[in-house]
Order: structure tokens, then C-alpha cells, then sequence
């Protein structure tokens, strides 16, 4: 029982994190229209960010702002430089030029920063299990990424559904040509979008950084797991996103967790040691799959045309 | 387009360097050289040209041109790459190979074009037996051989029951077999983990408290180790529940794995600090030559390699035409291994001592690692009946 | 389809001349890899053949095209394995398998569009993929080791390099030729006009999605058939052959040489492939080149590499 509800949390925790990937994906491709591989670079760059400034600094929490801007610099001049020529370009076109973009990060970051990968280090008071139930430890950290990435979800759904910028923001989603000949500042607002869907994909990647290692590449496996978020819970939409994300983590997790045994009643213990691994990463790609040929456009499709 | 083609040419001419007499030793080196993982690809390279340096550059009297490629860790094109070396460059030796599955792939096409074919890490359990090779020697181990001497230390240890956790790869699933065939107690849980993408490990570790084992045992080459080690202190088991390693902890994972590696035990069949005078000057020189760095057991078994080389060419005088005659003197073993005590098995596997590491703080405050214990003496893999060379 | 002496076709002509005279050159220089080498080449141009017939001319972008590279592969990998060493039995099973697989991921994936069709077909290729990962009995995460290639009956030696190689270029102008009597023909006419205007076709009254659906089991069969070439060439096969970062590169193989061009997928694959070999080769460093090599192109040369050919003769 104790094991479930640890489970659970790592489930949560890691649809969470996956929520702050989808979200900047789901917004600049509802919005712009435009197909990002490069996003998981934007991952990447805010966790190299991040130990870079930690270790300048001397300061978890400075050295994590630092790189949050950081990296939503980078995304603005990215999008100022060279992907703002390529909206309303075929989406093929879209995914050759970010996919040389991978290429050119991932050169980079061994250029600047060598191979062998960095790492955040945690200041103490995130490193310690708490107790959140008599005999259930769990990660502080852990937790914390739990609280952050709530505290951010709610942010999103204040400013999408609060605020005017959000009202453009849908109104783009919902039919890109109105809104701009409705005289809205078209251009500046995509680099807005752009810069903070940059910035969040930099949040999940510092955040990611002290669990895992900083490393060229992390970006692109979790890429694919966004890209089937924001499918599932249909393109531009941030609740969507939100929930899609949350039942792929806790899909990842629980089926990481509990498969192995309920193969091992019904198959020889070699086989399915070996079968495990390979079905409960495939259970995503089949929920993609079922919801897809159910629902063609997601769960919560953000336009009807 | 013009450029393409201009390009096309220019490889094509590339390709086509004319094949040099034999007056110089040519040795393809292929290994990992980019992505996580570059750096027990660049610490092998270190090992094999310091090696080189001590041989004054030349092996047998004749020059060495050593030609390193890039496996990228996939098995596709770790095969590509040795049928380069074999085909277009017409190596006589070809050493390296960190994988378990690259090696797999690569091995036929050494074998059927009769290179000599070293492999300076990996170690699955089909090379030792069935698919052995009078083409293929080794200066590493088979895969089982390190969990086996720390089975063997946990039995040493009265551990009653223990947590296994690996990936799901050839190494991967050698390992955990081999720690359970000597250790005498419970397996209680055994767990393979997609490899090497997934590099979260909550889950498997949640399994492993709620085992309540007494031990966990992990296998995680390179930056999955750190990975591992970083969620195993912060999810707090390790005060709970002691780990036990093979292959987690080197040189080149510790200085980021730093106090969280504090008092995790290892087996190894090298380590820095080896009495013998052969390892002194390999670690005294490498850290001259490459200072920051420390030389690793990747290193060492790179550095053994070379040696291995080095004596069958000296026994055909230069002619690499010999090959019977340079094969029977690789079966001798007949140099100085840095790790000591050195012979090789019916299948070209070596025989060798395992020792029990630490990680401690030395004299400056620096985490390194230091031999406790020899864990077992000349080790024999248990594959080698399997292998039909005598 | 008039063959008029433009860019593009004198450079088609060309590359096509090349290609067929590669072993002479090969064998008067002794330069094996460059045969092995091109032997790939060729083999990833088919496959990029095949993508391009239902991603430029039927506008169904799949991004798990690879997916049957490794089913034609495994196909043979298997048989091979069991004992089943003749050509003829292992190339139709590639096949068949093939074909079966995109029917299925077809009929069901062809309910989507745009961007969730994109999707879809990633989805049943990772699926294929960890099936592949799951097979202990051939390997698993490790790839299965072909120690016999496929075996023609003494018709034809795959073990020589130069029959192979022809083997393999026949199958390409092979699926070019298949691919431009389908263009030509009025299936592929009501195809490409799908991909123009659905609802228009519709009304017409042809049922969109079984046009489809055949254009996409038609690709995903040839494909197959490099899959099986794949296998035999790298004496190899793995789940990494069906990985997604595969079928990317097929992708961009397609963009890259230009979509809907018969002969640009070709130039795309030489290209991708030769630029990849030769700058790992200059630098370490490649990607840092290449990288910013194929936003240029998307920048500046739209349709790709064929798209740059057909505006030289302007300006």
C-alpha cells in the first residue's frame, strides 16, 4: 500500500514536469502554428544554464533565475534571428530547420561545455526525504518540483484566462488571421509566446537537472513524450496539456512499476524481465494511439474549424 | 548542389587514399567519442596514445598510425565503422569497444576478414563461448566476472537477501546474472530498466525499500551511475539500505558523484593504486600528461591492449602477414599487465584477480578510490568450456 | 514529364550515370568503403523513394517510416535465425509483413490529419519498436547477428560486394520507376489531387481515405523491401533501425532533396548521408556545420536541393 502511494508521487511528479515541456510546445504550436524540435534544446540550454550560474553564484535560487532568464533570452533571439522567417511555412520546413537546430545545440554544449556532462548540485535543505506519512518517505526535492510545477500550471491558467494577453493569446489558438487583422501587435506577440514557452522548457530542464545529470541529448526522448502530450490533450490547449500530461507520467510510472510483476505471473521470469521494459514503455505510444484513432484532433481540441 | 557534388568528390577522393605498404602498424580504434558518454571514450584514446609514448611510437621497430572512430554508442554504426577500418583502411588490429551490443555487432566482420579484433571493455558471454575467435582477445573480462567476485563479497559480508537493478542490455543482463550465480542468499527483486534512455529511477528504487531487502545491487556504466546515485541519496535508502556496485563508480564518474559515492563498495579487476610498478608509471605518467584527469580501468585495459599488440608484433619482427605466429604469442600474455597478475583462458579471456574498492577521501581531501581487498584470485569465466578453441 | 534539357534532369542523369558506374571506379582504385558506403546510400534512397510517394505526392507525412525498414529487416533477420535461409521465402514474408503492418497502421491512422497524423504513425512505429526490444529470443535491445545472407540459389551472390551493390541499385530505379507509373496514373492523379483538395475529390465521389490507404500500404511494402537490403547489407539488424531519430532522417532525406521531385529523394539521401560521412571526418565537430547547413536550406532553398535546381536555369 505504501509502495502505491509512493508510486503515485513519482507519477505525478514526473507528469508535472512533462506539463512544464508541453506547455511552451502546446502554445507555440496552437499559436504560431509552428512544429519546435528544438524545444528540447531550450531543455537542455536551461539546465546547462542552471549549473553554470549555480556555480558561478554559489546559489541554488540566484543561479536558477539567472538561467530562467537566460534561457528565455535565448529563446527570444532564436525566434527574432532565424524561426519568426518560417512561420506560415510548411510544417515539414518547420521540422528540417529545428531539427538542424538540435544538431547545432547539442555541437555546442560539447563545445563550450565538453562531453562528460555537468552537475546541479542541491543546497541541503532539498536533499533530505521528508515523511509525508507514517514510514513513507519521499525525496524533498521531489516535492518540490511537485510544488513548483503546480504553482506554475495555476499561473498559466491565470494569465491565458485572466488577464489580455491571455485573451490574445487564446484568440491566436482559435484563428490566427482574425486576431491580426483585428490590429493586434502579431509579431511581438509571438515572440512573447515563444520566449516564455522557451523559459518553461528551461524551468522543467533545471528542474529535471539535479535528479538526472546536465547532458547533451537529455532534450530529445522527453521531446517525444511532449510532443504526444500536447497531441493527446489537443494542440493549443494548455488544460489539456495539463491533464494529458499527469496521466502520461503516472502511465510511464505505474506501468514502469507494477507491470513487471503481472508479467511474471503469466510468463517465465527471463521472458519477462526482458519483455517489461520494452511493453511499459510502449504503453504511451498506445494510449496516443487509442485516443487518436477515437478522438482524431485529442482530447480537448483548442479550434474548431 | 554544385557544393554537394563538390562535396561528393572530395569524400570520394577522401575514401580513396591509396593502401600503404606495409611499413607502419595500423591500428583502427573504435570507441565512443561523442555524446554522455564520450569521455570513457576519450579516457581509453588517453590510456592507448600514453601507451604508444611509453613505446617511443613505434611497435616492432615499425611506425603506428592509429585510426579512431566514433561508435556513437549504437550498434549500426559501430559495425559501419569497423567495416571502414578493415575495408578501407586495411588495419591489422582493431581495439576498443565499450559495448556489449556494439561488440556484438562488430564482431563478424572482424572475424571474417581474420583482423585481430581487442576488445578493451566489453565482455558479453556469447565472446567467451560460443562465438569465441583465434581473431578476437580481450583485455577486460567477461561481463560476469566483476558481479561474480561481489556476489561473492556479499557472501563474504552475511548478506541474506538482496535487490538487483540493471539495464536491459546485454552487459546488463550479464551482470545480474553473474552476481546471482555466487551470492548465496535471496534474490528478492530483480529489476531491468530501459536502456539508455530511461535515466529516471524512482520507481525501481520505491520496489527496492519496499523489498525490504538487505542489500541493493546496481550495474550503471558511465552517467547512468551518477543518475542512479544522486535518486538513491536524495530519496534517502541510503541510509536504509547499502549498495553494492559494479561498474557504477570509476575515476570518471566520481568527481560527480562526489559524497554520495562515500562507502559504496565496488568490484574491479583494476584499480589506481595497484602496488605493481607497471600501474605506477601508467598512473604517475598519465596524470602528468593529461593533468586534471586520472586514468580509469577503461584506461587501464586500453593501456594493457597496446601492450598486448606491441608483444605479437615484436614476436614476427614487424610482419603482420604472421598470423598464426602473432596469435600464439598473444596467448602468452607475454607482457606486463598494469592490473598484475595476467594469463589468458581457453577463449582469450583473461584470467585475473578481482579487488574489493572503496571510495575514500585522500591525502589532499580528494575522493578517489583505494583497494580494500583482493576479492578472488585468477578468476575464470564460466563460459569458456563452451568455447570449442583448445 | 518531358524530358528537356534542364538542371534538374542533367543532374538526375548524372547522379543516376554515377551511381551505375561506382564499382568501375571502386575496383580500378580498390577503394572497397566507398562501394559499402554507397551500398547504404542506395538502400536509404529507396526507402526515401517510397516516403516520398506518400509524403510529397500523396501528403501523408509519416513520421514512422522506418518503422518498416526494421519489419523487412527483422523479417529476414528471423528467418535467417530459424534456418530459413532462401531468398525466396524471406523477401516475400519482408514484404507481406510489411504491407500488413501498413495496413493496419494505415486504416486506422488515416482517420487523422496534419500534424495528428504525424503523431499517429510515430506512435505505431515506437510501438514496433519496443516489440522488437521485447524479443529476447532475437536479441532484444541488442540486435540480432545475420551470419548467412539471403540466399538467391546461386542466381545471384549477395556476398559479393558488386552484385549486391546492382542488387540494390536495381531495386531503387526499380522503385523510381514503379513510383513514376504511379504518379502518371489516374490512382496517383485522384492521390495528388487528395492531397490538393479533399473535399473537392469528395465530391467527386472517390473515397479518399482507400485511395489512401493503398498509396500508404504500396510505400510502406517498398520501404520493406530496403528494410530486407538493410539487413543483408549490414549483416545486422536492431530496434535501433526503427528508432523515431530514423525515420526523422528519412524525413529530412526527403525535405532535403525535395518533396514530390521523382529523382530529389535520391539526391537528398547522397547528399545527407555523403555530407554526414565527410564532415565526421573533417571535424569531430560536424553537427556544428551541418546543423546550420540545413536551416539555410529551409531559410533560402525551398523544395529542397531539386527546388534550388529548378531555379538555377531563372536566375
Amino acid at each position: 500500500m505504501l509502495l502505491v502511494v509512493e508510486q503515485f508521487l513519482n507519477g505525478l511528479q514526473f507528469g508535472l514536469l512533462l506539463f512544464l515541456l508541453a506547455a511552451g510546445l502546446t502554445l507555440v504550436f496552437g499559436i504560431m502554428d509552428f512544429v519546435n524540435l528544438a524545444h528540447g534544446s531550450l531543455y537542455m540550454m536551461g539546465a546547462y544554464f542552471a549549473a553554470t550560474f549555480v556555480m558561478w553564484t554559489g546559489n541554488f535560487i540566484i543561479g536558477v533565475l539567472l538561467a530562467l532568464g537566460a534561457t528565455l533570452l535565448l529563446g527570444i533571439v532564436l525566434e527574432f534571428a532565424a524561426l519568426r522567417h518560417l512561420y506560415g511555412r510548411d510544417h515539414l520546413d518547420h521540422v528540417l530547420a529545428t531539427f538542424g537546430l538540435i544538431l547545432f545545440f547539442n555541437d555546442a554544449v560539447r563545445l563550450i561545455w565538453g562531453p562528460a556532462g555537468l552537475t546541479l548540485p542541491l543546497p541541503a535543505w532539498l536533499t533530505v526525504p521528508i515523511a509525508i506519512m507514517p514510514g513513507v518517505y519521499y525525496p524533498a526535492y521531489r516535492l518540490a518540483i511537485i510544488v513548483v510545477a503546480l504553482a506554475v500550471a495555476l499561473m498559466l491558467y491565470l494569465v491565458v484566462m485572466r488577464t489580455r494577453v491571455g485573451m490574445l493569446i487564446r484568440a491566436g489558438a482559435s484563428n490566427r488571421e482574425m486576431i491580426g487583422a483585428l490590429g493586434v501587435n502579431i509579431k511581438l506577440l509571438y515572440t512573447l509566446v515563444f520566449g516564455l514557452g522557451a523559459a518553461l522548457a528551461g524551468l522543467a530542464g533545471l528542474m529535471q537537472a539535479p535528479i538526472l545529470t546536465v547532458q547533451i541529448g537529455m532534450g530529445e526522448n522527453i521531446l517525444i513524450l511532449a510532443f504526444v502530450i500536447i497531441v493527446i490533450g489537443g494542440i493549443g490547449s494548455i488544460r489539456g496539456a495539463f491533464l494529458a500530461a499527469i496521466f502520461v507520467g503516472m502511465i510511464d510510472t505505474l506501468g514502469r512499476a507494477f507491470l513487471p510483476d503481472l508479467l511474471r505471473q503469466m510468463l517465465s521470469s527471463t521472458a519477462a524481465s526482458t519483455a517489461a521494459p520494452a511493453l511499459s514503455s510502449m504503453l504511451i505510444y498506445l494510449l496516443m494511439a487509442m485516443v487518436l484513432v477515437v478522438r482524431p484532433e485529442g482530447l480537448f481540441p483548442a479550434s474548431r474549424r | 548542389m554544385r557544393t554537394a557534388f563538390w562535396l561528393a568528390g572530395a569524400t570520394v577522393l577522401a575514401l580513396a587514399q591509396p593502401v600503404m605498404a606495409a611499413d607502419s602498424i595500423k591500428i583502427g580504434f573504435v570507441s565512443t567519442f561523442s555524446g554522455p558518454t564520450a569521455v570513457i571514450g576519450n579516457d581509453m584514446r588517453n590510456s592507448f596514445e600514453l601507451a604508444l609514448d611509453h613505446m617511443g611510437r613505434k611497435i616492432g621497430g615499425l611506425p603506428v598510425e592509429v585510426i579512431y572512430e566514433d561508435d556513437q554508442q549504437k550498434p549500426d554504426v559501430g559495425k559501419q565503422k569497423t567495416e571502414k577500418l578493415v575495408q578501407s583502411d586495411k588495419v591489422d588490429f582493431i581495439v576498443g569497444y565499450i559495448w556489449s551490443n556494439v561488440l556484438l555487432a562488430s564482431l563478424k566482420t572482424a572475424v571474417d576478414s581474420k583482423t585481430f579484433l581487442i576488445s578493451a571493455n566489453a565482455g558479453p558471454s556469447q565472446l567467451a563461448g560460443e562465438l569465441c575467435s583465434p581473431y578476437v582477445f580481450s583485455t577486460s573480462w567477461q561481463n560476469d566476472q566483476t558481479p561474480q567476485a561481489m556476489g561473492l563479497y556479499m557472501n563474504q559480508k552475511g548478506v541474506k537477501s538482496v535487490f538487483l537493478i540493471g539495464p536491459n542490455y546485454a552487459a546488463g543482463k550479464d551482470m545480474l546474472a553473474g552476481v546471482k550465480s555466487t551470492f548465496k542468499g535471496q534474490v528478492v527483486g530483480e529489476e531491468y530498466t530501459v536502456w539508455p534512455s530511461q535515466l529516471d529511477f524512482s520507481a525501481e528504487l520505491s520496489k527496492a525499500r519496499a523489498s525490504k531487502a538487505e542489500a541493493i545491487f546496481v550495474f550503471y556504466p558511465g552517467a547512468a551511475g551518477v543518475q542512479f546515485l544522486n535518486q538513491y541519496v536524495q530519496a534517502g535508502i541510503k541510509q536504509q539500505i547499502p549498495l553494492y556496485t559494479a561498474f557504477t563508480i570509476d575515476e570518471l564518474s566520481l568527481p560527480l558523484q562526489k559524497e554520495n559515492a562515500l562507502g559504496v563498495p565496488g568490484a574491479q579487476e583494476w584499480v589506481n593504486d595497484l602496488p605493481n610498478e607497471e600501474n605506477k608509471r601508467f598512473v604517475a605518467d598519465y596524470r602528468k600528461k593529461y593533468p586534471n584527469l586520472r586514468p580509469t580501468f577503461y584506461g587501464a585495459q586500453s593501456y594493457d591492449a597496446a601492450q598486448l599488440i606491441n608483444s605479437a608484433v615484436v614476436a614476427v619482427k614487424g610482419d603482420t602477414s604472421k598470423k598464426d605466429a602473432m596469435k600464439a604469442e598473444m596467448e602468452k600474455a607475454n607482457f606486463k599487465s598494469v592490473r598484475g597478475p595476467f594469463k589468458y583462458g581457453n577463449n582469450h579471456i583473461p584470467i585475473q584477480n578481482f579487488y574489493l574498492q572503496d571510495v575514500v577521501k585522500d591525502a589532499d581531501g580528494q575522493l578517489s578510490l583505494k583497494t580494500v581487498a583482493t576479492i578472488v584470485k585468477d578468476s575464470q569465466d564460466n563460459f569458456h568450456d563452451k568455447c570449442p578453441m583448445k | 514529364m518531358t524530358a528537356s534539357l534542364n538542371a534538374r534532369n542533367v543532374t538526375a542523369a548524372l547522379v543516376a550515370a554515377g551511381l551505375l558506374l561506382l564499382p568501375l571506379y571502386t575496383s580500378a582504385s580498390g577503394n572497397v568503403f566507398a562501394l559499402t558506403l554507397f551500398t547504404r546510400i542506395v538502400i536509404f534512397a529507396l526507402a526515401a523513394v517510397s516516403l516520398n510517394l506518400i509524403m510529397g505526392y500523396g501528403g501523408m507525412m509519416s513520421f514512422g517510416h522506418a518503422a518498416y525498414l526494421g519489419i523487412g529487416g527483422y523479417a529476414v533477420g528471423i528467418l535467417a535465425q530459424e534456418g530459413v535461409g532462401s531468398a525466396l521465402i524471406q523477401w516475400p514474408m519482408a514484404l507481406a509483413a510489411s504491407a500488413l503492418f501498413a495496413l493496419a497502421v494505415g486504416a486506422l491512422s488515416l482517420r487523422t490529419r496534419g500534424v495528428y497524423f504525424i503523431m499517429i504513425t510515430l506512435a505505431f512505429a515506437q510501438m514496433a519498436y519496443y516489440v522488437a526490444s521485447g524479443l529476447a529470443r532475437y536479441g532484444g535491445d541488442d540486435g540480432l547477428t545475420i551470419y548467412k545472407r539471403s540466399d538467391f540459389g546461386g542466381l545471384i551472390d549477395l556476398s559479393s560486394r558488386v552484385q549486391f551493390y546492382y542488387l540494390c541499385l536495381g531495386c531503387l530505379f526499380g522503385g523510381i520507376y514503379l513510383v513514376w507509373r504511379i504518379v502518371n496514373s489516374r490512382f496517383g492523379m485522384v492521390v495528388q489531387g487528395l492531397r490538393s483538395n479533399e473535399q473537392r475529390m469528395q465530391a467527386i465521389g472517390f473515397p479518399a481515405n482507400r485511395y489512401r490507404l493503398v498509396c500508404f500500404v504500396i510505400a510502406g511494402t517498398m520501404c520493406g523491401l530496403a528494410g530486407a537490403l538493410l539487413a543483408n547489407n549490414t549483416d545486422f539488424i536492431s530496434p535501433a533501425t526503427m528508432y523515431w531519430t530514423r525515420s526523422g532522417d528519412l524525413m529530412v532525406m526527403v525535405i532535403l532533396g525535395g518533396m514530390g521531385s521523382l529523382f530529389g529523394p535520391v539526391i537528398g539521401t547522397i547528399a545527407f548521408l555523403v555530407l554526414e560521412e565527410f564532415l565526421s571526418q573533417v571535424t569531430e565537430y560536424w553537427a556544428l556545420i551541418m546543423g546550420p547547413l540545413l536551416l539555410l536550406i529551409v531559410l533560402f532553398g525551398r523544395g529542397g536541393i531539386d527546388g534550388l535546381l529548378g531555379r538555377l536555369r531563372r536566375g
